[in-house]
């Protein structure tokens, strides 16, 4: 028989996650860490108006682009959130979640050959999706001594002539770094410059403290060259929902809603109505939950510093990017026995990218109650591990 | 801002540690000692209450919602009604509504007949009052935010992207 399979398939890696998945999910008692979800029920006004859909029988396909009201909605939050304004008979397409976006705008930016810039650690998906769509994945390792942030000098060394889209993804997932307004601006000249695509994913925009989030479309000359997408999963706890969006120029959104309409016809209605709701009357939610996570975000700072683990402070998302070059060991082999050990589950950084070796991502999308169970565990590990390295030296 | 803050996690916890309340709020366990000390003189913190569901235990109670119809009184409004109703310990609460009646009296009591007791002898026979309507809660789904009868567990898978 003929090989079934196709190669640029085959030569993909299987996500660092799923491995680790594997393990865990053997395990008994084991306290997690390491859920990419918010751990709040979608609020209920939402739910409610999910169930009103299916119960008036609204259960047709949408226009390929999704409910019209939901892309005004979309633009009228866009407006108010991120001061950008897009059309919504044009210039947006409600997607199966965020992760639908990015494989569409790759598919429909990208010519063999071309390069996609992607800065890790980063989301797991750009880098697949990318080769998927015929392009060539540039990474670009970001480094801890600049909060994880993306460099004006480090674009500058990794366009080359055939660079045209750069993945933008703050605040980020898994380090927590956001980007600010100077940060963008720096780099948006580059862009320009260079003529170059940006894809922002700004899935977790709502989720940033102490500093307002910026889309990078919002400055000047960025627009016709941005593809911000994002979606309800993080904002409004609706991960299960599959429901995002894309907004850019129209000639971009065109033929992305070409692909979508081909793939996948249209964002499940009933979602869909459930998002209208969101859109309308769900800003005390995120502000709720927001507070939440915020307040949970120090108390692990606060609790990393006590049990002497170091972390840079992030800002955004609701992951905490720790590190443990101290203790000699990989992300990998850290999690590991950290799982073994004391059955606390965390995600080796290495699974987002090769620079990512060395930390491990802790997600706080957790009650306060299961944290405290979860880093007294943690507080353990490390204390024998200090120990143990104390021993060795006095040894010597 | 500050003290909403502290009171909104009062009002979930009240027996949160203030050294914990501080590293959540990013700020000083004494600022916030400080604050809290402050709301209770200013009679903003008016107590610090345990939400029991007694269903769950041996003890028999029951409870009763009150509609009370009242008289005004001249240069006293409300209050002075409100006030002689209100100094029964047995009444847990006394709320002043608008619409169909006056006053909505929240009663809890031993037996039917000790809450009916209280009706009829006490409440009806104020000069001021015209009429009652007395509603026996059957059972409490919710109170004060909390669903009794929840249990939250986490359906989340345990490591995902």
């Amino acid at each position: 028989m003929r090989n079934p399979i196709a190669e640029k398939v085959v030569k993909i890696e299987p996500s660092g996650i799923r491995k680790f998945f594997d393990i865990v999910s053997e395990m008994d008692d084991v306290v997690s860490l390491g859920v990419g979800e918010p751990d709040f029920d979608t609020p209920w006004h939402i739910r409610d108006e999910g169930i009103y859909s299916l119960e008036k029988g609204r259960t047709f396909y949408t226009s390929n682009s999704g409910l019209k009201e939901l892309r005004e909605e979309v633009c009228k939050y866009l407006q108010r959130k991120c001061h950008i304004s897009y059309d919504p008979a044009k210039e947006v397409l409600i997607t199966v979640g965020g992760s639908e976006a990015i494989d569409l705008a790759m598919r429909a930016m990208l010519d063999p050959g071309d390069e996609v810039l992607i800065p890790q650690p980063c989301f797991v998906s750009y880098l697949p999706c990318a080769v998927l769509a015929g392009g060539v994945p540039v990474t670009i390792s970001l480094k801890e001594e600049n909060q994880f942030r993306l460099t004006k000098q480090e674009l500058l060394d990794a366009i080359t002539d055939k660079t045209k889209i750069l993945v933008l993804p703050f605040p980020n997932n898994p380090t927590g770094a956001i980007m600010t307004r100077k940060d963008l601006e720096e780099i948006a000249e580059v862009i320009i410059e260079k003529d170059i695509f940006v894809l922002s994913d700004e899935i977790y925009s709502e989720l940033t403290y102490d500093n307002e989030h910026v889309s990078i479309a919002s400055l000047p000359g960025m627009k016709e060259r941005t593809i911000t997408m994002n979606g309800f999963s993080k904002a409004y706890a609706m991960t299960g929902w599959r429901l995002g969006y894309a907004c850019g120029p129209e000639e971009i959104i065109k033929q992305m809603t070409k692909i979508h309409q081909f793939a996948i016809m249209c964002a499940p209605t009933n979602s869909q109505y459930a998002a209208v709701e969101a859109l309308r009357h769900g800003d005390d939610d995120i502000k709720v939950m927001r507070e939440a996570y915020n307040g949970r975000r120090r108390y692990l700072m606060h609790a990393f510093k006590e049990m002497g683990l170091k972390c840079f402070e992030p800002f955004g998302a609701f992951y905490v990017f720790p590190c443990i070059k101290e203790f000699g060991m990989t992300s990998e082999e850290f999690a590991t026995k950290l799982l073994e050990e004391e059955r606390v589950a965390v995600v080796p950084g290495s699974a987002f990218g090769a620079c990512g070796e060395g930390f491990l991502r802790i997600s706080y999308a957790y009650s306060l109650d299961d944290l405290k169970i979860a880093l007294g565990r943690l507080e353990k590990f490390i204390r024998k591990l200090k120990e143990k390295q104390n021993m060795a030296e006095e040894e010597k | 801002m500050m003290r909403e803050q502290i009171l909104t996690f009062l009002e979930r916890n009240s027996r949160i540690d203030l050294k914990e309340l501080a590293i959540l709020l990013g700020s000083d366990e004494a600022v916030i000692a400080n604050e809290i000390q402050q709301m209770e003189k200013e009679g903003i913190i008016c107590g610090y209450h345990t939400l029991i569901d007694w269903d769950k235990t041996s003890s028999d109670k029951v409870t009763a919602l009150i509609e009370v119809r009242v008289t005004p009184q001249r240069g006293q409004g409300f209050d002075s009604i409100a006030e002689r109703i209100y100094n029964y310990p047995e009444v847990q609460s006394v709320y002043l509504i608008s619409g169909g009646y006056d006053l909505l009296v929240i009663l809890e009591g031993k037996t039917l007949k000790e809450v009916s007791g209280f009706v009829s002898d006490k409440l009806s026979t104020l000069e001021s009052v015209l009429s009652t309507a007395t509603h026996f809660i059957l059972k409490k789904y919710k109170d004060d935010g909390i669903i009794l009868s929840k249990k939250n567990k986490d359906e989340r898978m345990l490591v995902t992207p």
